[in-house]
C-alpha cells in the first residue's frame, strides 16, 4: 500500500513535465514571430528585443521552454488582451471553477450511486426501467444543451434561479442560487454514466457466491447489500468516476460559457478567441494540472479501497 | 413477402424524390453535393431493386455461421435495432440533404428577416435571418457525421498503430509508448483540442486534427490488450516459424482478430466526437457560420432563447438523437460481437 502511494506520487512528476512540454510544443505551431504576436498593437523594435531576451525566442527549444515556465511562475508572462500577469488572471478565477467542479462532483455522487444501487436491487422494477432510460439518454446529451434547457426552464419559464453570472461565495444565498443551475447541468453526464455503471457493477457482484453465504448465515438484507455487495462494487465505480473526470473538465468549459461563469474554462475559451497565446498556455496548463491532481486523488482512493492492489 | 412490399414502397418514394429533383428541378450534377446525392440515390435505387427482384442475393452472407450468431444476438436487443434504423435515416438525410431539404440552408429570406415559429411552411421555424431551420438541421447532419467519422478514423489509425507496436514488441517499447500515451491523456481531451485549435487556427481540417489526435488512449489500450492475448496463440508461432515478417503478422493475423472489439469502440467514439465537435462549434471555435452545423446553430440560438426557443431545441435534439443512436448501437454491437468488456 505504502509502495503504491509512493509510486503514484512519483509518477506525477514526469506527468506534469510532460503536460507542460506538450502544451508548450503545441504553442510552437503558432505561425508568425512570437514576440510580435505577444506585443500585439504596441509593437516597437526595442520591445521586441526586450521580449526576445526575456523569453529567449531565438534560443533552442529547451531554453525557451524553461524561460517560459520560469516567467509564467514569476508572473512575468503577460496576457496580450488583459495586459496583466497571466498567473494573476488565472488565480482570480480559479476559485469559481473549483467551486463549480466540486459541487457538481458531490451532486453527481449523491444522486448517481443510490440510483444505481436501488436500480440493481430492484432489477426490472419501474424505478429501474425509468431511471436507466433517463440515464441512457443522459449520456448522449451535450452538457451545454442541458445548460440551455435549464436556463429556459428555471430562469425564463419558472423564474426560480438567475440565468447567468456569479453571485458570490457559495455560503451566501445569492451565491448558491447562481451556482445551482450550472452545477446541476455539469453533473448530468456524470450522473448518467455513474448510475449506469453502478447498476451493472452491483448486478455483477450480486451473482457472487459469498452473498448467498452471507444471506444463508442470516445476515440482514440491508447489510448484505451495503456491506458485502456495495463495498466491492465501489472499485469499478471509482475507476469510472476517474475516467469521466476528463469529460467533466471539458464540460466545465462549455458550462462556464453557457452560464457566463467567471472561471478558468471560460477564460481559456476567450483566450483562444482573442488569439492570446500566453493566456491559452497558462489557463490550459493550470486546468490540466488540476485534472492530474484530481486523478491522483482518485487513484489513491482506489488503492485505499482495493486492497488487491498492494500485491501487484 | 413483407420485405418486398416495404422495399417497393421505399423504391417508389425514392423514385419520386429523384423525379422531382432530377427532372422537375434539374438538380443532377451541378455541384459536388449534388453529385454525392445523385450517386447515393442511384446506389439506393439499385440496392432496393436487388432486394425486390433478387432476394437470394444475401444468402451466402446469411449462411455464414459467425454472421448468423451475431445477427441472432443483435436481434435480441431492442435498443440496438431502433438505433440501427435511426442511423439509417440519419445517413440517408446526410447524403440526400440537397434533395430532401425544402429550402437552401444558406439562403437569407430578406422579406422575413425575423425568426418565426414552426409552421406548415417551415417545420422547425426559421432563425433570425429567415433561414429554414429544418433544412439547416438536415445539412448539419453531414457536417456532424463527416467530421465525426474522419476524426474517429484518424484517432483509430494513430491509436491502433501505437497499441499494435506496444503490444507486439513488449518490453521497453511497450513501456515507453504506453507512458507517452498516458501523459498525452493527462490533458483533458477538450482542453487539448482547444490548445491545438488555438495554435493551428479555426477551420474544418484543424477541427478534425484536433479531435482526431486527442483521446488516443482508448484505442491504443484496447489494441494492446488484445495483442497481448493473441500473441501467445499457436497460429502466431506457426506464422513466425513459416518466416512471416512482423508487419505481415500484425496486419494479417493480429489486426483481423481484434477488429470486432475495435468496431465497438469506434462506434462509441463517434458519439463522443460528435459531442466534442458540437461543443467546440458552440464555443465558436469549430465550424464557422454560415456553414450549418448543430453546435453553431445552438450558439446562435442561445442569444434568442427567450423569444425563439425553437432555434436551440431542434439542433439540440438532432445532436441527442444522433449520439444516442451511436451509443445504443455500440452497446448492442458489444453484446453481439464482443465478449470482452470495454470501459
Amino acid at each position: 500500500m505504502f509502495a503504491y502511494i509512493i509510486k503514484r506520487l512519483l509518477w506525477i512528476i514526469p506527468v506534469l513535465i510532460g503536460v507542460s512540454l506538450i502544451l508548450f510544443g503545441i504553442m510552437q505551431l503558432v505561425p508568425g514571430d512570437p514576440a510580435s504576436i505577444m506585443l500585439g498593437t504596441n509593437i516597437t523594435p526595442e520591445a521586441v528585443k526586450a521580449l526576445n531576451a526575456k523569453f529567449g525566442f531565438n534560443e533552442p527549444f529547451h531554453i525557451r521552454y524553461f524561460l517560459m515556465l520560469k516567467n509564467f511562475l514569476n508572473g512575468e508572462l503577460e496576457s496580450i488582451y488583459y495586459k496583466d500577469q497571466v498567473i494573476n488572471i488565472i488565480g482570480n478565477r480559479l476559485y469559481a471553477t473549483i467551486e463549480l467542479g466540486t459541487l457538481s462532483l458531490i451532486i453527481a455522487v449523491i444522486i448517481a450511486i443510490p440510483t444505481g444501487v436501488i436500480a440493481a436491487v430492484k432489477k426490472n422494477s419501474v424505478f429501474d426501467l425509468i431511471s436507466m432510460f433517463i440515464a441512457t439518454i443522459g449520456i448522449s446529451v451535450p452538457a451545454f444543451f442541458t445548460g440551455i434547457i435549464f436556463i429556459y426552464l428555471f430562469s425564463v419559464y419558472f423564474k426560480i434561479f438567475p440565468s447567468s453570472g456569479y453571485g458570490g461565495p457559495f455560503w451566501t444565498a445569492e451565491g448558491i442560487s447562481h451556482l445551482i443551475l450550472p452545477a446541476f447541468a455539469l453533473s448530468t453526464v456524470m450522473i448518467a454514466s455513474t448510475s449506469r455503471l453502478t447498476r451493472s457493477a452491483m448486478l455483477d457482484i450480486m451473482k457472487e457466491d459469498y452473498l448467498v453465504t452471507a444471506r444463508s448465515k442470516g445476515v440482514k438484507e440491508k447489510t448484505v447489500i451495503l456491506k458485502h455487495a456495495f463495498r466491492n462494487a465501489l472499485i469499478p465505480i471509482i475507476t469510472n468516476i476517474g475516467n469521466q473526470l476528463a469529460m467533466m473538465f471539458g464540460g466545465a468549459i462549455l458550462i462556464e460559457s453557457v452560464f457566463a461563469w467567471p472561471g478558468v474554462g471560460r477564460l481559456a475559451v476567450k483566450a483562444v478567441e482573442f488569439r492570446d497565446q500566453p493566456l491559452v498556455f497558462g489557463s490550459i496548463l493550470i486546468l490540466s494540472f488540476i485534472y492530474v491532481l484530481v486523478n491522483l486523488l482518485v487513484d489513491l482512493l482506489y488503492g485505499f479501497i482495493n486492497p488487491k492492489i498492494t500485491y501487484n | 413477402m413483407k420485405k418486398k412490399v416495404i422495399s417497393s414502397i421505399f423504391l417508389i418514394i425514392q423514385l419520386y424524390i429523384n423525379y422531382q429533383n432530377w427532372i422537375v428541378k434539374n438538380k443532377i450534377w451541378n455541384s459536388l453535393e449534388l453529385k454525392a446525392a445523385t450517386l447515393f440515390s442511384v446506389f439506393v435505387i439499385l440496392l432496393l431493386m436487388l432486394i425486390i427482384f433478387k432476394s437470394d442475393l444475401f444468402s451466402s452472407v446469411k449462411e455464414n455461421d459467425l454472421f448468423q450468431k451475431t445477427w441472432k444476438e443483435f436481434n435480441k436487443n431492442l435498443g440496438g435495432k431502433i438505433a440501427a434504423v435511426m442511423l439509417l435515416c440519419i445517413f440517408y438525410a446526410a447524403f440526400m440533404a440537397p434533395f430532401i431539404a425544402p429550402y437552401s440552408p444558406l439562403e437569407i429570406d430578406y422579406s422575413n428577416m425575423n425568426y418565426s415559429p414552426p409552421s406548415a411552411a417551415h417545420w422547425f421555424g426559421t432563425d433570425d435571418f429567415g433561414r429554414d431551420i429544418f433544412s439547416r438541421v438536415l445539412y448539419g447532419t453531414r457536417i456532424a457525421l463527416g467530421i465525426g467519422f474522419s476524426a474517429v478514423f484518424l484517432n483509430a489509425l494513430l491509436g491502433i498503430t501505437l497499441g499494435l507496436l506496444a503490444g507486439y514488441y513488449g518490453g521497453k517499447t511497450d513501456m515507453i509508448i504506453m507512458r507517452l500515451v498516458e501523459i498525452w491523456n493527462s490533458i483533458p481531451f477538450i482542453l487539448l483540442a482547444l490548445a491545438i485549435i488555438a495554435a493551428l487556427g479555426k477551420g474544418m481540417l484543424n477541427l478534425i486534427i484536433a479531435v482526431g489526435v486527442t483521446g488516443l488512449i482508448n484505442f491504443s489500450r484496447l489494441t494492446r490488450s488484445i495483442v497481448l492475448q493473441i500473441k501467445e496463440k499457436e497460429y502466431i508461432a506457426a506464422a513466425k516459424a513459416l518466416g512471416s515478417s512482423d508487419i505481415r503478422i500484425l496486419y494479417k493475423h493480429i489486426l483481423p482478430n481484434s477488429i470486432s472489439s475495435l468496431i465497438v469502440l469506434g462506434t462509441l467514439r463517434i458519439g463522443i466526437s460528435i459531442l466534442v465537435v458540437a461543443g467546440l462549434s458552440f464555443l465558436g471555435l469549430g465550424i464557422q457560420p454560415p456553414t450549418p452545423s448543430w453546435g453553431t446553430m445552438l450558439n446562435r440560438g442561445q442569444e434568442f432563447l427567450t423569444s425563439a426557443p425553437w432555434m436551440s431545441i431542434f439542433p439540440g435534439l438532432a445532436i441527442i438523437i444522433t449520439v444516442l443512436s451511436f451509443n445504443l448501437l455500440g452497446d448492442a454491437l458489444r453484446d453481439a460481437l464482443d465478449p470482452r468488456q470495454l470501459d
